[in-house]
């Protein structure tokens, strides 16, 4: 067995002059180690188109070894599967206290690596160590059932762990996203290799730091920064690992999935990208209605999967809201991440920030109205200004194609049956909103939105205890709340004999 | 703060301890009319001397809750679960001033026995903590018509009243679900053993619960704990301790209709058949009798041996509890077994001891002799040879007393066993799976162990049935009894 070089964490600026310690080695049974051929990824600031730092990059082989740590942590006489559930959670509820403690810490790391705000960074880890405090408190509480067939027999399920999971995550929401992957999976009593993106790999690194001071024996939680094509492939297609679960494009989403099926039938989750219609209706509170408008569309700078970004908006109202909305999102700041007033930060990178120029000029070329924004905001780092078009139809790509910026489309329609028809009309389904005073048009309008999660007179409310998934092609299966658990159990049914007469 | 609320005590470990002697109530410490002093049962010396609320300060604290209720149900339940999984790390910090506490007020030892009792609630706190946000409802699937959900809700101001067996680890059974379900309560402590809640009401205090969401009290049951039953601004009753006392709680909370849940007394039988693993049975027979002196609602108070393995049962259990279950006092790091926990209990117990002589019964040990000139002393004592009539076989004693019986069938011990008014628990040893999974199902309790006994967990429902109790404490159901439904049907266009 080769022996393990250890790599040490390097010290890393922020620009309002306060160093921290940033690990950067591939974190596999509790430590960080360097990748067998020695590899590095290159990890810049979009605010300021800065290198950071480097940091290790995994491989396959990398993936190979995270795997056999996985797996002999998860061996029915390893420590971990000794563990009794309250045990298991009270490593998660400790990591959440860690998190708690150096909230500065990440959301800095997590602002200087993804370009996003400050205040929305803080937001994001107090938000991730929530859900690691929740699941925690769920590792004891999933019963399985007891069933009353007759007396001959006694019957119950197990709920049990699936084995090793495979965790891929996007980097719009890197640490978060950490917290919604590991603590459900952890709290089953899994085992797991998440890939952070190859983007934003800082954050999740910052956490390793954290995990065995929280109890976790080595190789139950294991990360790796790598690409999507070498590694995130590799995991994918890995025959060794039970189940993968992946956020991200629908393009990329589709490949994992026929990896899994290609290699073991791995089980596997998807969260993946959405068009999604925030509907406005006469007797909508327009002033509120303008607000969560802007709010779904522009918050994350737009790179959220479940952004409103089709706003319908009925006749009776239309002129009258279009001003409310633009003048709300001219009041928006974009600008230092680091400035606790900014409200937009900058884009991921360079490629999306290209990508989402492109869209905003195809769109006005396609005959869309510019209403506000357009251009990027200043000469250095990725930014966008918030940009809304009005006049959208869906067959134009800025109306139908998963922009991932802040860009809003505005469509106008006269019915409910128009609208509810309109803001089906999409392969995607993953959220939706409704914006009326109307009980009954809102239940109504709820439930015949092809969405997993509809928004009634609000918008972009992710919580920790309510079910997150989508429709159609945004995705397969739920995370959050209860539902959480299912992605990371498989049932056994025991089926005791207790007199029954021989069947032949 | 005036002084006259906190006596300064010094602990047998030569420690001392600031002690809170008032009333908890609306986030303040006030005194009263009355007090009680508390006596140390390893000494039969008087600690201190506790205010005892009397029906002017339970009218008080139940207004405080209702008034708290307003705004506690509104706050969140991560919220609520924050404050609680803080009051486990606040009582992890002071579970050696706790754990003494404890032990000298009710005269259970404090490293083999208090102490535990303080981790349990710590773990329980965790626990219930963990619940606060997962209360689920249901949405039913009717039809397009009508969204129709049946959300959980708080039942609203508790009241709770529990024993003196567990001070401090009873009152975490139900100050930490009713919390986690979001009421606010009034808990009043045994009138025996006080010191122990009084000082974590500190705990609760300094962790931040809004004022009047948990009031905390000393008094005497037939004062504060009938008017807190039949209180028509309380609208639950939660209550830990002796059937008879039960049964009149149940009686004056009829006076609202308020609901009930009671964890009472119990004749647990245990079990041993001829396969049983009998040097197992043995440790586990021991440790569901003897510990605690055997003041456990749960005690396997009595045991039926197969015939087989009757005198062979009998020889081992009398060598183990001689071996290892040895009388001393509670701050001493090696006692299992401290004093009972008061003089009445004393007495009563000797009495049982008495009767069982006087009824027949061979008493194979406990004419030892207590060495300890003072202290509610009283040596591990086993009957055999009993039958169904014996009282020491039919009563609850509450000791550590135990009536071993001979059985020959598996259908005749399961007439015996059930053969009570208690239905708490049961116990049965045996290596034959069908056995044990057909036994479980005979027996009339609400639980059952296999090949173990007090083996129970945080996570799994705790209740009697028959005069045992009412409801299930722990687990889902312990979070479940302090809540009732609120079934809402929204019309989506059933027009008349």
């Amino acid at each position: 067995m080769s022996s393990v070089r250890e790599v040490a964490n390097v010290q890393i600026s922020i620009p309002t002059g306060k160093t921290y310690e940033q690990p950067v080695g591939l974190f596999i049974n509790n430590k960080h180690v360097d990748a067998v051929n020695g590899g590095r990824v290159k990890v810049f600031s979009p605010s300021t188109e800065k290198l950071v730092c480097e940091v290790v990059d995994a491989d396959e082989e990398d993936v190979d070894i995270a795997v056999k740590a996985a797996r002999a942590a998860f061996q029915p006489d390893a420590p971990w599967r000794k563990f009794s559930s309250a045990e298991r959670g009270r490593c998660l509820t400790k990591l959440a206290d860690f998190i708690e403690q150096n909230l500065e810490y990440l959301a800095s790391i997590e602002t200087l690596d993804n370009g996003k705000s400050i205040t929305l960074a803080r937001g994001d880890v107090q938000a991730a160590a929530n859900c690691f405090r929740y699941y925690g408190g769920w590792a004891d509480k999933d019963y399985g059932q007891t069933i009353e067939t007759d007396t001959s027999r006694f019957a119950y399920t197990r709920h049990e762990p699936i084995g090793v999971c495979g965790q891929i995550i996007p980097w719009n929401f890197p640490f978060l996203m950490c917290s919604w992957k590991i603590a459900p999976a952890v709290a089953c009593g899994n085992t797991v290799i998440l890939k952070t993106a190859e983007l934003t790999p800082l954050s999740a690194l910052v956490l390793t730091q954290f995990i065995e001071p929280s109890g976790f024996p080595p190789g139950v939680i294991n990360v790796l920064s790598g690409d999507g094509r070498r590694c995130g492939n590799a995991m994918a297609c890995h025959m060794d690992i039970d189940k993968i679960a992946f956020t991200g494009s629908t393009g990329v989403g589709r490949m994992v999935m026929r990896s899994a099926a290609a290699s073991n039938l791995k089980k596997v989750t998807l969260e993946l990208g959405g068009k999604s219609p925030n509907i406005i209706f006469n007797d909508a509170d327009l002033e509120e209605a303008a607000v969560w408008v802007n709010f779904g569309i522009f918050y994350n700078s737009g790179q959220v999967c479940c952004a409103g970004s089709r706003v319908y908006v009925q006749e009776g109202v239309y002129d009258e809201f279009v001003r409310r909305v633009v003048a709300k999102a001219k009041s928006l700041k974009v600008g230092d991440p680091f400035d606790e007033e900014t409200f937009q930060g900058a884009q991921v990178s360079k490629q999306q920030y290209e990508r989402i120029i492109g869209y905003i000029e195809s769109g006005i070329q396609h005959g869309a109205k510019l209403e506000v924004g357009g251009k990027p905001h200043g000469h250095l780092g990725y930014f966008v200004e918030p940009t809304i078009l009005s006049g959208v139809t869906e067959d134009m790509a800025v109306g139908k194609e998963e922009i991932f910026g802040p860009v809003l489309a505005i469509i106008k329609f006269k019915t409910v049956e128009e609208a509810v028809r309109r803001g089906n009309n999409s392969t995607f389904g993953l959220a939706a909103g409704v914006h009326t005073k109307d009980l009954k048009n809102a239940l109504k309008v709820s439930n015949s939105l092809e969405a997993g999660t509809v928004w009634v007179n609000c918008y972009n409310l992710l919580h920790h205890q309510i079910p997150f998934g989508g429709y159609k092609e945004s995705g397969i299966g739920r995370e959050l709340g209860s539902y959480g658990l299912t992605n990371y159990t498989q049932t056994k049914s025991v089926h005791i004999n207790l007199g029954m007469g021989l069947p032949i | 703060m005036s002084e006259e609320l906190f006596q300064e005590l010094q602990l047998p470990d030569g420690n001392t301890v600031r002690q809170p002697i008032g009333l908890y109530i609306d986030g303040q410490w006030i005194k009263s009319k009355e007090v009680l002093e508390t006596v140390n049962p390893a000494t039969e010396e008087i600690i201190t001397k506790v205010y005892l609320a009397g029906t002017e300060e339970v009218d008080l604290a139940v207004k405080s809750a209702r008034n708290a209720f307003k705004e506690w149900k509104m706050v969140h339940g991560s919220e609520r679960g924050s404050l609680l999984m803080k009051l486990a790390d606040a009582t992890e910090k002071h579970i050696d001033t706790l754990s003494a506490i404890e032990a000298i007020d009710s005269g259970k030892p404090k490293d083999s026995n208090a102490r535990g009792d303080v981790e349990g609630t710590i773990a329980l706190l965790r626990y219930c903590a963990g619940w606060a946000d997962k209360i689920y409802g249901s949405v039913i699937p009717t039809g397009p018509e009508k969204l129709a959900y049946a959300k959980r809700v708080p039942v609203g101001v508790c009241g709770q009243i529990v024993p003196w067996n567990y001070p401090l680890n009873m009152a975490g059974w139900k100050i930490a679900p009713a919390l986690a379900a979001g009421n606010c309560i009034i808990i009043k402590s045994a009138e025996t053993t006080p010191l122990s809640l009084l000082y974590f009401a500190q705990l609760v205090d300094e962790v931040g619960f809004p004022k009047g969401v948990v009031n905390i009290i000393s008094g005497l049951g037939t004062v504060a704990g009938s008017h807190i039953a039949s209180h028509s601004g309380i609208d639950k009753i939660a209550f830990t301790g002796s059937t008879k006392v039960g049964s009149t709680i149940q009686k004056l909370a009829s006076s609202n209709l308020k609901t009930i849940t009671l964890e009472c007394g119990g004749k647990s039988p245990f079990i041993v058949f001829e396969d049983a693993d009998i040097d197992q049975a043995v440790k586990w027979a021991a440790v569901g009798v003897m510990f605690n002196s055997g003041q456990i609602c749960t005690a396997n108070s009595r045991i039926y041996v197969q015939e087989q393995v009757y005198e062979k049962f009998l020889e081992k259990f009398k060598e183990h509890v001689l071996a290892d279950y040895k009388l001393g006092s509670p701050f001493e790091k090696s006692t299992v077994v401290g004093p009972v926990v008061s003089k009445a209990q004393y007495n009563r117990v000797l009495d049982y001891i008495d009767v069982g002589k006087k009824e027949g019964a061979r008493m194979v040990m406990g004419n030892e002799q207590v060495t300890s000139k003072k202290g509610y002393y009283i040596h591990p004592t086993i009957f055999a040879d009993c039958h169904q009539d014996m009282t020491i076989v039919k009563e609850e004693i509450f000791g550590p007393v135990v009536a071993v019986s001979k059985f020959t069938t598996e259908d005749e011990v399961l007439e015996k066993a059930n053969d009570s008014i208690y239905g708490l628990a049961a116990m049965c040893f045996t290596k034959d799976l069908e056995r044990a999974h057909h036994v479980s199902e005979e027996l009339d309790t609400g639980m059952v162990f296999i090949n173990s006994t007090e083996n129970s967990d945080i996570q799994a429902p705790f209740g009697g049935v028959k005069m045992s109790g009412i409801g299930s404490e722990l687990g889902a159901p312990g979070i479940e009894t302090y809540t009732h439904l609120k079934t809402v049907h929204v019309n989506l266009g059933n027009k008349l």
